[in-house]
């Protein structure tokens, strides 16, 4: 492997963590807007209460796949610069009043009023920031983006926004929904469980049918995708990622919500992971690619060599986290 | 607006509000857990308050500092491609680096934020240690990447060193001064409040203890940036000395130069009208020899000039800040010596007045200082290398992204501002934070 390659696998290894980790928390502002009924409350509370003490840190996967991506592949940081100039702005602008919105709403007055408003700013960016972001990579992968040798855009500024992609925002934000409500499941229980069990169990079947939609789909609007997801670089991957969806589902209807849970993180993982290495050697399919795009390799190598140490520190601090918070019942 | 000057302004926009945070996250965390500290040493619950109180405010503002700086960490690329291209191999490392360090904070202030009950006396305080020293950390780490864009090392963009952001001359003076800006600003903003709230004769029993604090931190913090921003004006006279002679409006080369304070700047005519000047002090600051010869804007070429007029006046106003907040620390130690006040006797109220007006002037000072630098450095984003006009996106877009950031910041920090009111006059429930 090289420099490229592993760093590369580091960008996707931080886009799953993202995706898995905040992308509940999205799921959670996602449900926080959809909740309903006598326990209205209650479940909005459970919400506030499992993202409290981890959204910031699950949140700095996104800074760290982002300061990847500029150092190892400049170019093609550049070139999706120009490409998604809009849509990263405006999913800058949800992150940021979602973020307000969380800490605003938790430390604020009491009072009904204000924390209507928040309430609301914060569903509101919650369901469509992961939009924004699902249609960055269908945009990424839809082959629309064209790039000079140069690196100058020629083509793919509206990518974002054609149908193919915006499906692909929609599938992220199910997605996202799903594993939040999955994830609740393991941090409630009573009443409060069944509620998270019977909202996880239709939004599994919301991303069941947009997947029976997307994959024709690919095939049409983007055939080079269909036939890397083929290939057998990432054909094993999904179809562990297809067992693991299977698995979630079977232990979320027979409530053995750990099990679940681990599943579902496998299927996310290896969703994420699939597309990715169906684009593979690509970066923006088809003028950009892992090779071309890369830095020289004493900046890889200086980026490799931070990783052993900085995981040293961190993953002690993270497993310290997640035991003190996240170890339920 | 073309799209040159709106990523500019966007940037400014988006660096002036996420700095006021970075601030508040480097200094208030020290201020918490040494609170925190005292209280577990005495065993005095105010302590304790004063210390559940900072973290509800630290809670809150860290929020909005990780949302800004992550929207920058986007900005960086969108809205100056060229720059992030040619530099990204050299300064993407630091950025790692800083990464690490935001990633140990965030971990350690969701501990400390929600531990107060599930972690020992102990552990708490040894995590919100460890909020305080990983802020300072990324700054440090950040700032390298700017000393760098102020003065890269000789050829450092041709053999593309990833570790040549701490190598630039900038970068060890630069970080500290920026970090003791961040103790100076919190430190007096912290006290001026307390302050407000014992003139106010309605005080909670934490405002005097806050006062004490604070204002032992930001008195040391002061006096050593003093001597910090010294070093840092003398080393701008030898690697940027367009730099130094706009920040002093210092147009005619001379020997034993003047120094020039205030007055206003005609660009055009190249003259400075109606400042207080004082001979010889300018070749002291800057090269530490009454006789010396400090170059003057003329002697470079007009496209390399910044905008005098903005460097001058934000030079002057976080040097008269800096001298303020100098004086008034001193003027705070030598009553307590002087009265031998005991460490909770009432402080007199031409004194608490003083620190209310002083509240907001380390964070005047603080963005008074980025101007300087960053507005200074024009017509360069990489000194010598990289001009800033080479360096912005083309997008079309830019004015409308321009605007919407601005009025988003403008909303957030009003919120904030409400926020902050709604704090202050609320106890801290046992239970919190329990949306
Ligand atoms: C509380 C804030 C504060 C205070 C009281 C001062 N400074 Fe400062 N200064 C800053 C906060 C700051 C800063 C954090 O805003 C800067 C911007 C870049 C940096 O490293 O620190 C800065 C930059 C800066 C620069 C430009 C460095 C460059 O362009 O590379 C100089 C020459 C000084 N300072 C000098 C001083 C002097 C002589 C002071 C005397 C009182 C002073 N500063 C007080
Ligand atoms: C272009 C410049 C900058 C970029 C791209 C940037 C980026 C970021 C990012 C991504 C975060 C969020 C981290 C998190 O989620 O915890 C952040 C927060 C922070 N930044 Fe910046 N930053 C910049 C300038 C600065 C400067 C100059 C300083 C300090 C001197 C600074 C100090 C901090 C600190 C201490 C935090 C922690 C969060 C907080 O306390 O609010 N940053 N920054
Ligand atoms: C945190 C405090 C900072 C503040 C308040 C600040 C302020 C500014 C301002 C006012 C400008 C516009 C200059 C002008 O148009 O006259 C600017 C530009 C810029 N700054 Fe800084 N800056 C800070 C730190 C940084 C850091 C740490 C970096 C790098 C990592 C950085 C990177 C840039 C870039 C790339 C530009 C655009 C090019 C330019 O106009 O020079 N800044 N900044």
């Amino acid at each position: 492997m090289t420099p490229a390659v592993i760093m590369a696998a580091l960008v996707v290894l931080g886009l799953i963590a993202y995706g898995v980790l905040a992308g509940a928390d999205f799921g959670g502002g996602i449900l926080d807007a959809l909740a309903r009924g006598p326990r209205r409350d209650a479940q909005r509370d459970a919400i506030s209460h499992a993202m409290g003490p981890v959204w910031e840190a699950n949140h700095v996967w996104l800074i760290f796949v982002i300061v990847l991506l500029f150092t190892g592949f400049p170019r093609a940081f550049y070139a999706l610069g120009a490409a998604l100039f809009v849509p990263f702005h405006l999913a800058l602008a949800g992150i940021t009043l979602r973020g307000g919105a969380f800490v605003f709403r938790a430390y604020g007055p009491r009072e009904s009023a204000s924390l209507r408003v928040w309430g609301r700013v914060f569903g509101i960016a919650s369901v469509l920031t992961p939009v924004l972001l699902g249609t960055c990579l269908g945009a990424v992968s839809s082959g629309r983006v064209r790039v000079r040798a140069d690196d100058e855009l020629m083509a793919g500024a509206d990518a974002w926004h054609s149908p193919f992609a915006l499906v692909i925002g929609l599938f992220a934000l199910s997605l996202c929904a799903y594993l939040a409500a999955v994830f609740l499941t393991v941090e409630t229980d009573g009443e409060l469980r069944d509620d998270f069990r019977r909202h996880a169990l239709g939004i599994g079947t919301v991303v069941v049918a947009l997947s029976a939609a997307l994959i024709p789909w690919v095939f049409v609007a983007a055939p080079h995708l269909g036939a890397g997801l083929l290939s057998p670089r990432a054909l094993p991957v999904l179809l562990v990622g297809a067992v693991a969806a299977l698995a979630s589902g079977y232990g979320l209807y027979r409530r053995r919500f750990t099990l679940a849970r681990a599943a579902t993180v496998v299927q996310v993982a290896c969703l994420l992971g699939g597309w990715a290495l169906a684009q593979y050697p690509f970066l923006i399919y088809p003028d950009v690619s892992l090779v071309g795009a890369a830095a020289p390799s004493a900046t890889l190598n200086a980026v490799l060599v931070t990783i052993p140490p900085g995981l040293a520190l961190l993953l002690p601090a993270l497993w310290w986290l997640f035991r003190v918070f996240k170890s339920t019942r | 607006m073309n799209p040159l000057l709106a990523a500019r302004a966007q940037m400014e926009v988006s660096l002036a509000f996420h700095m006021v945070f970075a601030a508040i996250g480097i200094g208030l965390p020290l201020l918490m857990v040494l609170a925190e500290a005292i209280g577990l040493r005495t065993g005095d619950a105010r302590w304790r308050t004063l210390a559940r109180r900072q973290a509800r405010v630290t809670a809150v503002l860290f929020a909005i500092g990780a949302v800004s700086g992550t929207a920058l960490s986007f900005e960086l690329g969108l809205l100056w491609p060229r720059f992030m291209r040619l530099a990204g191999p050299v300064v993407g490392p630091t950025f790692a680096l800083e990464g690490y360090a935001f990633f140990l904070e965030a971990i350690f202030l969701g501990l400390y934020l929600y531990g107060w009950d599930r972690l020992s006396p102990r552990a708490h305080l040894l995590a919100g240690a460890g909020v305080a020293v990983t802020g300072m950390l990324s700054g440090a780490f950040v700032v390298a990447v700017n000393a760098w864009m102020q003065c890269p090392p000789p050829s450092s963009l041709v053999t593309l060193d990833p570790w040549a952001t701490f190598r630039s001359a900038a970068w060890i003076n630069m970080a500290v001064h920026s970090t003791l800006s961040c103790y100076v600003s919190v430190g007096f903003a912290v006290a001026g409040a307390a302050a407000w709230s014992l003139l106010r004769k309605r005080p909670g029993d934490w405002h005097r203890p806050a006062l004490s604090l604070s204002l032992s931190m930001a008195s040391v913090a002061a006096v050593l940036q003093l001597a910090s921003g010294d070093r840092i004006a003398k080393m701008v006279a030898v690697t940027q000395p367009v730099k130094l002679a706009a920040m002093e409006a210092h147009f005619d080369t001379a020997r034993g130069a003047a120094i020039a304070l205030g007055g206003l700047v005609d660009q055009d005519a190249a003259v400075l009208h109606g400042a207080v000047t004082v001979p010889k002090v300018l070749s002291v600051l800057a090269f530490g020899d009454p006789d010396a010869t400090v170059r003057g804007l003329n002697d470079f070429p007009r496209d390399l000039w910044p905008r005098v007029a903005i460097v001058h006046t934000a030079f002057d106003v976080m040097v008269s800040a800096g001298t303020f907040l100098v004086a008034l620390s001193a003027a705070w130690w030598i009553w307590r010596f002087r009265t031998r006040a005991a460490p909770e006797a009432p402080v007199p109220v031409w004194l608490l007045r003083a620190l209310v007006f002083a509240a907001p002037l380390g964070f005047i000072a603080l963005e008074a200082g980025w101007l300087v630098t960053e507005a200074g450095r024009q017509p360069w984003t990489i000194q010598g290398v990289l001009r800033t006009a080479d360096a912005a996106t083309r997008s079309p877009h830019a004015v409308v992204t321009f605007a919407t950031f601005s009025a988003l910041y403008v909303f957030l920090g009003a919120v904030v501002v409400g926020m902050l009111r709604y704090l202050a006059r609320t106890p801290v429930k046992s239970s919190e934070p329990q949306p």
